[in-house]
């Protein structure tokens, strides 16, 4: 327990001026400005975005400003601005099978309809640092054909379950529940799971993914499908009587096919795990599709026995603002506790009263 | 989905950029009109679908500004947008309103037919660009040795 204490507004006030005098850095270099960050760090930005659960570009690369970089720092901030709006009516579930697409690919065919799109990506880069980017530089894109198209790209799964070898998704009509409105409980449903794991911090899920294809909670994912691009959104107000598209967002989305199930009853058939974020957001959404899968193991009759399948241990400490809150509150003032502490650990060290009359 | 002439043009006013439609500024707000509700930053509530088809659940949210404006005939203009730009949203309703005139074509030659193009060559353009990232792998087969 902490305690509460009072005075020190000056030493406070004073820190904050030094850290944003940190923040700043050597004046003689120029300030770096809010669309800078906006348009030349996206991928930072996606991030903040998705796991602050807000899809703003400018606020996100206002916290990452504010935040000095620190990006678990400006989800804070940017779940703590989200909650000061007002919510208008939700959107209607976007179509992702309809997304412009800037990335595409799948892992599980070569020869997929629509192609390979490799799209913006460091895969098959070298990793070698690029000693261009030390001085300022012209950045031409790609050499690109006028009217290049691209063939209608079908979703890579629904093939596969064209031919009923994967479970398909059905949408049973059900209220969509809302852990940010309703607190999660446990056992939750898949639709609260995925809000969870959207939120949840990406290193977190990475290493719970990774787990899994290390053995603990095995499962055999492919990435069937990985895509990445423009879905638009629509809503469908009330005074309006119709739906309307309020505009684009960028998405990552991410289709994992995993091993099969099947019993005596039913033939055997893969399974799925989903993963969604805001923005370019490959690794999270991949780690997202991961746990997603990992955390049905009740639902296909697996045993439970790895944390990433532990829908409860997963759940609840997945949203880096709830952990690095609790982490944190360990810098205030537990003086009194560990007084405490102190008097005990004293008394222990004390001889017993018979032993030191031998 | 075949879509009404007006979630066209609302669709079309909303992807629009703010440099696209101050040009306009001027004749947009060339009439009488009040603020039904001045422009107003709020959030809308993205969902997704379990395997892209399936039931829907929570992404996340992302902030919309919306805004009514009413014209001194009494044509009630809307509109609802991705991010938090009043202006953007204040003319896009003006538009709106406009547009449900019962003499439009001006309205959509010089206004949404242009916003229209503007976004058709920016669509082309990306794709232009992912295609040229469009590749074909050749699968090696493994020898014995």
């Amino acid at each position: 327990m902490y305690v509460a204490v009072k005075g020190g507004e000056q030493a406070i006030d004073n820190a904050h001026r030094l850290l944003a005098k940190k923040r700043r850095g050597d004046t003689a270099i120029p300030e770096l400005s809010v669309e800078q960050i906006r348009q030349q760090l996206p991928l930072a930005v996606a991030r903040v975005m998705t796991e602050g659960s807000l899809y703003d570009e400018e606020l996100a690369a206002l916290a990452i400003k504010q935040a000095a970089g620190d990006l678990v720092e400006a989800i804070f901030l940017l779940r703590a601005y989200r909650t000061t709006l007002p919510r208008f009516s939700p959107s209607l579930p976007i179509d992702t099978a309809q997304m412009q697409l800037s990335r595409r690919l799948s892992a599980t065919f070569k020869d997929v309809p629509g192609g390979q799109l490799l799209g913006p990506t460091f895969d098959y880069t070298h990793r070698l640092l690029d000693f261009a980017l030390l001085a300022e530089g012209e950045y031409p894109g790609p050499q690109t054909s006028v009217d290049a198209c691209l063939e209608p790209c079908p979703r890579v799964l629904g093939l596969l379950a064209k031919e009923g070898l994967i479970k398909n998704e059905a949408d049973d009509n059900a209220r969509v529940a809302d852990i940010t409105r309703d607190p999660l409980e446990f056992p939750a449903s898949r639709a609260e799971r995925l809000q969870a794991l959207a939120r949840g911090d990406e290193g977190f899920l990475l290493a719970l993914g990774y787990s899994t294809q290390r053995g603990y909670g095995r499962n055999h994912p492919f990435a069937g499908e990985i895509r990445i691009g423009d879905v638009e959104v629509w809503i469908d107000p009330e005074e309006l009587g119709f739906p309307i598209c309020l505009g684009s967002i960028e998405v990552t989305e991410c289709e994992m096919v995993n091993q099969f199930v099947g019993s005596a009853t039913e033939l055997a058939q893969f399974t799925r795990g989903y993963g969604l974020a805001f923005g370019h957001a490959e690794r999270k959404a991949m780690g997202m599709a991961l746990v997603d899968r990992s955390l049905r193991a009740e639902e296909f009759n697996e045993e439970v026995v790895s944390p990433a399948q532990r829908e409860e241990f997963v759940l609840a400490h997945c949203d880096n603002v709830e952990a690095a809150g609790f982490v944190s509150h360990l810098k205030l003032p537990h003086y009194v506790d560990f007084q405490a502490e102190l008097e005990l650990i004293r008394k222990l060290r004390q001889p017993a009263e018979g032993s030191r009359h031998e | 989905m075949s879509l009404s002439p007006r979630q066209h043009w609302i669709g079309v006013l909303a992807r629009a950029l703010r440099s696209e439609l101050i040009p306009h500024e001027a004749a947009l707000r060339d009439a009488d009109y009040q603020l039904i509700r001045a422009p107003e930053i709020g959030m809308t509530l993205v969902r997704g679908r379990m395997g892209g088809n399936g039931a829907p659940f929570n992404v996340g949210e992302m902030s919309v500004t919306r805004c009514v404006v009413r014209l001194a005939d009494g044509r009630t203009g809307y509109s609802y947008l991705a991010g938090r730009d009043k202006v953007h949203a204040e003319l896009a309703a003006l538009a709106d309103a406009h547009l449900q005139s019962a003499q439009p074509s001006q309205w959509l030659s010089d206004l949404i037919r242009v916003l229209a193009n503007a976004q058709v060559r920016r669509r082309a353009q990306k794709e232009a660009d992912t295609a040229a990232t469009k590749v074909e792998f050749f699968t090696l087969v493994r020898g014995e040795n």
